[in-house]
């Protein structure tokens, strides 16, 4: 039994700290809480094990194989279970907020303040708040990617922003940018295994980040660490992964079509506020040449100018809020393809070294070695947690998109409310003075 | 409407009258004509019923398309309770008689501001909508505008009770002829030449002056506004027919999602009626720029009417100015001082006086040159005078004429507003329960 390099064990739904087990518990060794701590805390499995018993862990892939037959088990519990529904149960809080200009001699950067609240006995305090500029987010990331390469880690906003062509400083920008990284930190701390990672405890709760390395270095070790296994080709892969593979292409395809769509609706829209302001100001000029039609046209002009108003708000909304959801998607999109392109690899390199042993077997009778075993436990791991991290990731985005497309609606059913108060207190004025007029022609 | 003082009793009146469409607040307007009633109205309902297609051969032989109207003259008495309302009678007429008939009326009432016709080719068009004349939309609203010129003459105090109107409405064959026997052509020509001619009046009067003015400024606003109103068409049809395009994208991305594709797929269909829901929205918008557009052309008529008075203020300057000048001449004459310059008088005095029986009968001829200049400049003057009188009753008239009818076109076009609000808000939350039971 090696315990090796940290890995991550088969996830699970979330579950209240009291009742999840040390999967090492058995093999009695002590727990350690705090950053320096290299041995990753799992969940617990599915909820047929919470009767107490101690996990078998004599070797983590025969736990893995266990949370498979149960993964099968429990499948028509999953679909009832709402992801959201636990937050009774939630023990780790994160928020990212207030963005903060840096100036130093060397760059201008912008900080933002990450506040987490927590129950979980891994963190020393039960409250933390440091500030944490881009950077150190994506230092996050690499860290998890590299420490937990059979999950799907959630995208970051682009790193990359053309000077000249988008105001990093811009209070759009920032705004836009920090709702995506509260949105990454939220779904790592809500992610079963990951948010036990302690790159992350060290993330929310140490002064300075530790990176002595430079980030570009670690870069390109988390590249070859990805390249290692290749040369291998893939026999045959299982057919829920080619799925999975095909739903993500045809629904990046489908995204990018609604982000086009989107943009081509702004635009439009931004051509008939320009024509729609125009239109306002002829009725104001009109109105100046006449007596009894003044007040009318007047309120129609105003009417215009009020509809403008709510159209841009609109607008603006849309770009703000819904453009950089779709487009953060796509990247999640990209991380997942990424993660089964590596499944593939551990995949082939597995058969690759499994069909060499077996001729080898074949020839001189030499046993099973080690290498092909643990390449056959880190393929079963990979594909179980994969499945776990797909069905999350499937529930999640459904009530993201639902979320989107609900906000979406309800900023159209605004703008419309908005325009229709303006013209009905038109009708009401419009509709006195003639009553007036009648009044006064029969008196 | 009684009104009463407490506020909430008038917004339930008002909030009733937001559900009336826009053709119910034409009807306002023909209402509203029909009840301040002409003696012509009180007897007979004019409506324009239809139009058709005709092929014949034209002056020059050629082979022809044009459409025909159906005039239809009821006489305007309740039906009893169970019984039929009498049929109508009918006749067919086309657009260039309809121009004849307005000629006519122009001419012979040159202090009535005549109201328009409709446009004769299409103007103002947004892209989407046809420029051709023998489009049935574009048929269809050259209809109404028809019955709408017929009704304004109907209920014009003056114009109602013309003969030759009267014989439009009831006499098909025959009635050309009619109009052409009254000679009104030469009227309309030694007309067409003076207003072309350049001339200035001297002392113009001030109202009239106002008005034309008012009249110009009426006419560049209008026009700017159906020209900004198309473009904003224009662009709004854009934006909703965009919005088809999520109909689609969202029921190729429902062939691949499990729970969450019915509700896109539903989502999808609102989606596509919100951008099929344009088409209605603009095509009754149309109405609002055909009411805006007959204020237009009636800015030529008040425009023709300044024009006239002008025309009549410097014949009567003209003819003044005569007298004086004849009259002057008679005093030179009989006094013998030569103060105004004249060939007689130089001729004289170059080759001699001449005899006294001469200048007798040259004086005589004067005198009687001065009793018809005088005549003349009386019956120029009364003319102004009853010009002047009969054109500002009139122009009182259009002014209140022209606030109301504007005022419930506001209202109609308001009202079209609110209703294209609530169809977006009924199709957005029809969408998001879609997306709700996603």
């Amino acid at each position: 039994m090696s315990v090796g390099a940290p890995r991550g064990l088969a996830s699970s739904g979330q579950k209240p700290i009291t009742e999840i087990l040390h999967p090492l518990s058995a093999a009695e060794e002590t727990l350690s809480s705090g950053p320096d701590v290299t041995v990753n805390v799992g969940g617990d499995q599915e909820s047929g094990l919470t009767n107490g018993t101690p996990v078998e862990t004599s070797s983590p892939a025969s736990a893995s194989l266990l949370f498979n037959r149960l993964q099968l088990d429990d499948d028509s519990e999953a679909d009832a279970r709402d992801p959201y529904a636990s937050t009774e149960t939630r023990d780790l809080f994160v928020t990212v907020d207030d963005p903060k200009k840096h100036v130093s001699t060397m760059e201008t950067y912008i900080t933002y303040r990450v506040s987490t609240k927590t129950t979980r006995i891994e963190f020393d305090l039960p409250e933390y708040c440091v500030r944490r500029r881009y950077q150190d987010f994506d230092w996050l990331r690499i860290k998890l990617e590299d420490s937990q390469p059979t999950h799907l880690i959630p995208p970051l906003p682009e790193k990359f922003v053309m000077k000249g062509v988008v105001d990093r400083f811009s209070e759009e920008f920032v705004e836009t940018r920090m709702k995506a990284l509260d949105k990454f930190l939220k779904r790592v701390a809500d992610h079963p295994v990951l948010s036990f990672n302690p790159h992350l405890n060290a993330f929310l709760s140490a002064k300075d980040l530790n990176k002595r390395q430079g980030l570009a270095l670690l870069t390109k070790v988390g590249e070859s660490v990805k390249h290692v296994a290749g040369g291998y080709k893939l026999r045959a892969r299982p057919p829920e992964f080619c799925a999975m593979g095909e739903y993500l292409d045809t629904f990046t395809q489908k995204l990018g079509t609604i982000d086009r769509i989107a943009q081509r609706i702004l635009k439009e829209q931004s051509e008939y506020l320009t024509e729609l302001r125009e239109y306002g100001t002829v009725y104001s000029s009109w109105a100046g040449s006449e007596e009894e039609l003044r007040r009318p046209l007047e309120g129609v002009a105003g009417c215009v100018t009020t509809c403008c108003g709510a159209l841009e708000d609109m607008s603006e909304n849309m770009s703000q809020d819904f453009l950089p959801v779709l487009r953060e998607y796509v990247l999640y999109i990209e991380s997942m393809k990424n993660v089964l392109r590596k499944r593939d690899q551990s995949q082939a390199e597995y058969e690759g070294r499994l069909e060499a042993a077996i001729l080898r077997k074949q020839e001189d009778r030499t046993p099973m070695p080690v290498e092909v075993e643990k390449c056959q436990d880190k393929v079963e791991c990979f594909n179980a947690d994969l499945k776990a991290d797909w069905e999350r990731w499937q529930s999640n985005k459904r009530q993201d998109f639902k979320q989107l497309l609900t906000g979406m609606a309800d900023k159209n059913i605004n703008h419309y409310e908005k325009c229709q108060a303006a013209w009905e207190s038109l009708i009401t004025l419009l509709q006195e003075k003639q009553t007036e007029d009648k009044t006064s022609e029969t008196n | 409407m009684i009104m009463a003082d407490s506020g909430s009793s008038e917004e339930v009146a008002v909030i009733g009258n937001t559900d009336i469409t826009s053709t119910e607040s034409e009807n306002n307007i023909i209402n509203t004509m029909v009840e301040k009633g002409t003696a012509l109205l009180r007897k007979l309902e004019i409506n324009v019923a239809e139009a058709e297609k005709r092929t014949g051969k034209n002056t020059v032989n050629m082979q022809e398309t044009y459409t025909v109207y159906l005039i239809e003259i009821r006489p305007a008495e309740t039906v009893p309770e169970g019984g039929t309302p009498a049929a109508p009678d009918t006749l067919w007429r086309r657009y260039s008689e309809f121009e004849l008939l307005r000629t006519y009326l122009l001419v012979t009432y040159p202090y009535v501001i005549v109201p328009p016709l409709p446009e004769k080719r299409a103007e103002f068009v947004w892209h989407k909508l046809s420029a051709d004349n023998l489009d049935p939309d574009f048929v269809e609203r050259r209809r109404v505008g028809l019955e709408n010129f017929l009704l304004r003459v109907a209920s014009h105090p003056v114009l109602s009770n013309d003969k030759i109107f009267f014989l439009f409405l009831t006499e098909e064959k025959g009635w050309r002829e009619a109009v052409l026997e009254t000679g009104f052509q030469d009227k309309a020509d030694s007309r067409l030449k003076s207003l072309s001619a350049m001339f200035r009046v001297k002392n113009p009067d001030k109202r009239f002056t106002a008005l034309k003015q008012y009249s110009d400024e009426l006419n560049t606003v209008i026009s700017q506004l159906l020209r900004v109103r198309a473009r904003v068409a224009d662009r709004l049809y854009g934006v909703y027919k965009v919005h088809g395009n999520y109909g689609r994208v969202f029921s190729e991305w429902s062939a691949i999602e499990k729970e969450m594709g019915d509700g896109l797929q539903s989502a999808g269909h609102h989606m596509d009626t919100y951008a099929a829901s344009i088409d209605d929205i603009l095509e009754e918008e149309e109405h609002y720029a055909d009411e805006l557009k007959e204020y237009l052309f009636y800015t030529d008529a008040v425009r023709s009417v300044c024009r006239k008075h002008e025309l009549i203020q410097y014949e009567l300057e003209m003819a003044a100015q005569d007298l004086a000048h004849k009259k002057q001449q008679k005093e030179e004459l009989a006094t013998g001082t030569v103060r105004i310059f004249s060939l007689k008088g130089m001729t004289s005095k170059l080759f001699g006086q001449e005899s006294q029986e001469q200048r007798e009968s040259r004086l005589a001829a004067l005198e009687q040159s001065i009793q018809e200049g005088e005549h003349a400049v009386k019956e120029k003057n009364a003319e102004c005078q009853e010009f002047v009188r009969t054109a500002w009753e009139d122009i009182e008239h259009f002014k209140e004429q022209k606030d109301k009818d504007l005022r419930e076109a506001l209202i109609g076009y308001a009202i079209m507003q609110i209703s294209m609000c609530k169809k977006g808000i009924q199709v957005w939350s029809n969408a998001k329960e879609c997306f709700n039971k996603m």
